[in-house]
């Protein structure tokens, strides 16, 4: 599948960007300091670990501690930058999270490292797809990149901004969007593609894909706004106003449907504007197998998602 | 059977888990070889010496447990679980492949033989102190032995459980330690260093012993002798990789996967 393919042109790791932007941030900024749980390489923080070892506190395999941590680093005026699996960063210390981060409102980053199922045939354990549906109800913004520009761009904000944040990074290669003069403002969704039939909004490792959908239906002569989803909390209330508009909406998430995006968006639609949801993602605990297996088999590709938004037009009044 | 019969099949025993257990990870290009192959011997000895079990009932209520909690290393659990008779040798390819039973991590509902799901490291612990509770509470006559990684030991849900088991006296559980000292990516004592395990795991109120984890015979009589008044701790100090010239002690093996030369490598080795 090209869209996993390490080796496809323009296809990037942005584990790359994000770590080399904290390292310029770093440079510039002494307060900033990373906490890892034995996750060093697997943060890719090898080079940030060589540059400042004093600022990389690795307090091994203990995330509760890890995310305690954190919260005790800001309290002394670091901005700490929390990395590990968004499996373990988010649920194994999830009321630590809740409480040390969201509620004290520590000014926290905790980096959702290979988030989604990115660790696919180490099974569901290791899968970080319901980490949208514990986090989003919190005083957390919440914040999903969809390519390397973006993660640099979102790492760079995170930085400055004084409050508690989630960056839900991947190591899947996605190629970089093509969307021309690009801003990034958290809280606000980015239009991919424009048109009046339907809206699908996606998020992360899937917005390549929903363009690729959208540019399917484009030669079935069906005009699909697409939307750069990044920020999941706080909503971006004014863009689902005119995706209920069109009057259809497809989600597409590299997370559990019940919960996450798709969740959101419904529970925004009953609320104001019913229209039919269509959700893309995955059901509950998967069965082991490699990531661009998984994406297929529970149509995460630009046809399954053609097809959803098929179902999502049928049911428009 | 005699004991030195015992040893004879173990070492067998080990030697074609050890073998199979690489040929998963080279056929899958995925797996933790480094973990699985520290584990290998305390696995055999419980297995083909110590536990009393029967693959044809794996529900069977006096069964003795067995809970790994490093989880990682599915290789040599699986390995173990195919060679005792759990499941048949031509499921050992579908390792990791789409919807096979053999996850990256062991799943109960998936093949018999394992008691609870691990992979989050620091769950398998708690799990069995609870299987040794309820052993207590009804008289029954099952032993439970858990193995935990050295790293995992970072996990504080390790030293609650220790408390209660402490507290409680479990004396019908056993923990094993597979003391490499080396985690994901360092040492454990360069990373949260943990010595002296032995005297932190006697304050909890556990009867301590250490080990040579790859030897068979001193495995055996420790892990075979009648439970005491208290639950006792095994620190198995081990090599991580043992048995493959070229991972032994080396960090990046804990999930490095072998190339075909390797592969060729380590089964000329692994005689
Ligand atoms: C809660 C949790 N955090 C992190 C990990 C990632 N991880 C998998 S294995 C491992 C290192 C384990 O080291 P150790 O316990 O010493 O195992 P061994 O050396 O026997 O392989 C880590 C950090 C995990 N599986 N679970
Ligand atoms: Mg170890």
């Amino acid at each position: 599948m090209a869209h996993a393919a390490p080796t496809a042109t323009g296809f990037q790791d942005c584990r790359n960007i994000w770590v080399s932007t904290l390292e310029q941030l770093a440079e510039a900024d002494p307060r900033i300091v990373a906490v890892v749980n034995d996750s060093v390489g697997s943060s890719k923080l090898n080079s940030f670990q060589k540059k400042f070892p004093d600022r990389l506190v690795n307090v091994g395999i203990a995330e509760q501690v890890m995310i305690g941590v954190g919260a005790g680093l800001a309290n002394g005026g670091r901005i700490p930058f929390v990395s590990a699996a968004s499996c373990f960063l988010t649920g194994r210390a999830l009321e630590q999270v809740k409480a040390d981060i969201a509620y004290a409102n520590f000014n926290v980053k905790l980096v959702g490292q290979s988030s989604g199922v990115a660790y696919g045939e180490l099974g569901a354990t290791h899968h970080s797809i319901e980490d949208f549906a514990w986090l989003r109800p919190l005083n957390l913004t919440v914040i999903v990149p969809a390519d390397a520009w973006e993660t640099a761009e979102a790492v760079k904000w995170a930085a400055q901004h004084d409050g508690p944040v989630y960056l839900r990074l991947s190591r899947m290669p996605v190629p970089d969007l093509d969307v021309p003069k690009r801003v990034f403002r958290p809280g606000k969704a980015e239009t991919v593609r424009d048109g009046r039939d339907l809206t699908i909004i996606a998020c992360g490792t899937t917005v390549h894909l929903a363009a690729r959908a959208a540019d399917r239906l484009a030669v079935e002569g069906i005009a699909c706004r697409v939307l750069n989803f990044a920020t999941i909390n706080p909503l971006d209330e004014e863009a689902l106003h005119q995706a209920a508009a069109t009057g259809a909406i497809v989600t597409v998430e590299e997370a559990n449907i019940h919960g996450g995006l798709g969740g959101a968006v419904a529970e925004f639609t009953a609320s104001h504007r019913p229209v039919p949801v269509e959700r893309v993602g995955f059901p509950g605990f998967l069965p082991t197998g490699p990531v661009d297996w998984l994406f297929r088999e529970y149509g995460l590709t630009p046809e399954g998602i053609a097809a959803a938004a098929h179902r999502a037009l049928g049911r428009k009044g | 059977m005699l004991t030195n019969d015992k040893l004879s099949l173990i070492r067998d025993k080990a030697l074609w888990m050890r073998r199979t257990a690489f040929t998963m990870v080279h056929r899958a290009q995925l797996g933790h070889p480094g973990g699985d192959f520290s584990a290998m011997d305390i696995l055999a000895t419980l297995y083909f010496g110590v536990l009393n079990y029967d693959p044809k009932r794996p529900d069977w209520a006096d069964r003795d447990r067995f809970v790994m909690s490093k989880g990682h290393a599915t290789g040599a659990l699986y390995a173990t679980l195919c060679a005792a008779g759990y499941f048949p040798e031509d499921w050992l390819p579908t390792y990791m492949q789409p919807k096979s039973l053999l996850n990256g991590h062991p799943n109960r509902n998936y093949l018999p033989g394992i008691e609870t799901n691990t992979g989050p490291l620091g769950h398998g612990f708690p799990v069995a102190t609870g299987i040794a509770i309820a052993g207590q509470l009804t008289g029954a006559s099952y032993r439970t032995f858990v193995l935990t990684g050295d790293g995992e030991q970072q996990e504080g849900s390790n030293w609650e459980a220790a408390m209660v088991c402490g507290h409680r006296k479990l004396a019908n559980l056993t923990l094993i330690i597979d003391r490499n000292r080396l985690q994901q990516g360092a040492g454990t004592e360069e990373t949260s260093g943990l010595d002296p395990l032995d005297d932190k795991y006697r304050a909890f109120g556990f009867d301590v012993h250490e080990v040579d984890g790859h030897d068979h015979a001193a495995l055996l009589s420790l892990l075979s002798a009648a439970p005491g008044d208290r639950p006792r701790c095994v620190i198995a100090n081990t090599t991580k990789g043992k048995g493959v010239s070229f991972m032994e002690n080396v960090a990046s093996w804990h999930h490095g996967v072998p190339n075909d030369a390797q592969y060729a490598q380590a089964m000329k080795e692994l005689v």
